[in-house]
């Protein structure tokens, strides 16, 4: 069992409360997944920069050794164990070089122009208490509660993952063949860092991107090619999707209103949505995609 | 009318009280405020009372209802009147799965559509769907009558025992040994009557619905196989 919200902005003057109104659907998630949590926020981006979102212990001086060491300045932002760097576009490869020489223990856990990503073992509100989740701000944002069933409590089998530039994925459910799957991706340059069956979902999904797919069609692609149990929610740059297996098997419902679309697992985490008395609640449809896009 | 805030009042509590009711209890009429989506909200009744929900409900709402009448202003999630063995619930927006599961009595009526399974394991209750159900609904039903205004999923009926299915939409397909029957004038006076129960006015015809039911052909049902039990 696991707990997943997503919180898409249709209206911009909510932007500055998404992380508040996020933080709390995830802390109602809590009896859905009290192990560790995680979340993507995707807020404002800077013309020809690209923000890594790195994992790891003494980060404090990692944003000035890096911009020591590539063209341009880095400037960085520590919250907890996590550490958003901004970098010029092109010096993307060269700091993950410096990483992975002189700090290998580092972990790049997304990247991306807007994206930002959290996640850590621990209580929900814990979670987002370290990381101020509620101060933050942006256009969409997805989360995550793990109840640990199959693979030990760790930071790595945290959601979010993210596989692609500015791309994340949550997920409910499990999957039965993502051993093959991971085969057939890595191949394909698709780079895998945990043995997470959902790390493949969204290596599945950047990989029909990256080939041409918009996101509805990657997620219409998934459903002849994933075998398993599953709940999506998936964010890119300005878009958000939601998915379900053909059997409806993870719970689903969601809220529209002229403001914005909230996800959850249970009705329960959209109680403290503005307007969700009078907004269009509904169960979304298994096997039907549901893709918002904004510009 | 005696109400109940569970913006202040915890859901433990509000059921405590009504499970103390006994049958003869001067408080027959209840309402409940801010549900706020809470799971198994007035599970487990034994009483002739009502009870208006105003708001969204969550898992098991009216879960092994006997007696009570519950109606549900707004959606409710997985599971409403599960196992209910007599009364009714009024579902006034959508349920979520498994609507009416295993339930032996009573009425179960939804105004909008219950997804996936709805009346799974039905084993006498009488469900009344006005809008549209999900697929794999009736699957493995045993007895009572499923009623459906709307469209029905996939695999309606899959592996049914004996159940009557009555939907005036499109069935988008029957699962094993489901089959389509003869909609005979005793099917029309049990259509009717639930119709009227839930509330369907004359304008909405027996004529509308076609019938479907088992086919009696599951392995365990062969004549042939008689000796091997």
């Amino acid at each position: 069992m696991c707990g997943i919200v997503g919180l898409f902005l249709k209206d911009r003057s909510l932007e500055p409360q998404l992380g508040a109104l996020l933080a709390r659907m995830l802390e109602v998630m809590t009896e859905r997944g009290p192990d560790s949590a995680g979340f993507a926020v995707y807020g404002a981006g800077e013309a020809g920069r690209i923000k890594l979102t790195l994992r790891g212990t003494d980060l404090a001086t990692i944003a000035a050794a890096i911009g020591a060491h590539i063209a341009g300045a880095a400037t960085g932002v520590l919250r907890d164990s996590h550490l958003v760097i901004s970098l010029p576009l092109d010096q993307e490869e060269a700091a993950r070089a410096w990483l992975a020489l002189h700090r290998p223990d580092i972990v790049v856990i997304g990247s991306g122009h807007r994206i930002e990503l959290y996640k850590e073992v621990g209580l929900p509100a814990d979670v987002s208490t370290r990381f101020g989740l509620s101060g933050m701000s942006g256009s969409h944002g997805i989360g995550h509660t793990r109840m640990a069933t199959e693979s030990a409590v760790t930071t790595d089998g945290a959601h979010p993952f993210s596989t692609g530039p500015d791309q994340c994925l949550v997920h409910n459910g499990s999957l039965s063949n993502h051993r093959s799957l991971r085969r057939m991706l890595e191949p394909k340059g698709i780079h895998f860092v945990t043995d997470n069956d959902s790390e493949v979902a969204a290596g599945y999904l950047t990989w029909r991107m990256r080939e041409g797919a918009s996101l509805a069609g990657a997620l219409e692609a998934s459903l002849d090619d994933l075998d398993g149990f599953f709940t999506f929610v998936v964010g890119t740059e300005n878009g958000f999707a939601v998915l379900r297996d053909p059997i409806s098997c993870k719970p689903a419902v969601m809220a529209e209103t002229d403001q914005y679309v909230a996800f959850g697992s249970e009705y329960r985490a959209l109680v403290g949505l503005p307007g969700i008395e009078n907004a269009r609640v509904f169960e979304p449809e298994p096997a039907r995609v549901y893709a918002w896009e904004r510009n | 009318m005696i109400s109940v805030d569970l913006a202040t009042t915890a859901k433990r509590e509000l059921n405590q009280a009504l499970h103390d009711l006994a049958d003869d209890t001067p408080k027959t009429r209840w309402q409940v405020l801010n549900p706020q989506g809470q799971h198994a909200l007035v599970a487990g009744l034994d009483a002739p009372i009502s009870v208006d929900i105003l708001g969204h409900a969550g898992y098991y709402c009216a879960g092994m209802n006997q007696q009570a009448s519950v109606t549900i202003h707004g959606n409710v999630g997985v599971g409403v009147a599960e196992n209910m063995m007599s009364g009714r619930v009024h579902v006034k927006g959508d349920a979520s799965q498994a609507a009416g599961a295993t339930a032996h009595g009573g009425l179960l009526v939804i105004e909008g559509d219950a997804s996936a399974r709805c009346g799974i394991s039905m084993k006498g209750v009488d469900i009344v769907v006005k809008g549209s159900i999900g697929p794999m609904s009736a699957f493995m039903a045993q007895s009572g009558n499923l009623v459906v205004l709307g469209d029905a999923g996939d695999a309606l009926g899959d592996s049914i025992y004996e159940a009557g299915l009555f939907v005036r939409g499109e069935v988008k397909s029957l699962g094993a040994d489901c089959i389509e029957k003869e909609l005979r004038p005793e099917h029309k006076a049990t259509l009717r009557r639930l119709l009227d129960a839930a509330g369907v006015g004359p304008e909405i015809s027996v004529e509308e619905f076609r019938r479907y039911g088992s086919g009696r052909t599951l392995y365990n049902f062969h004549v042939d196989n008689a000796a091997a039990y």
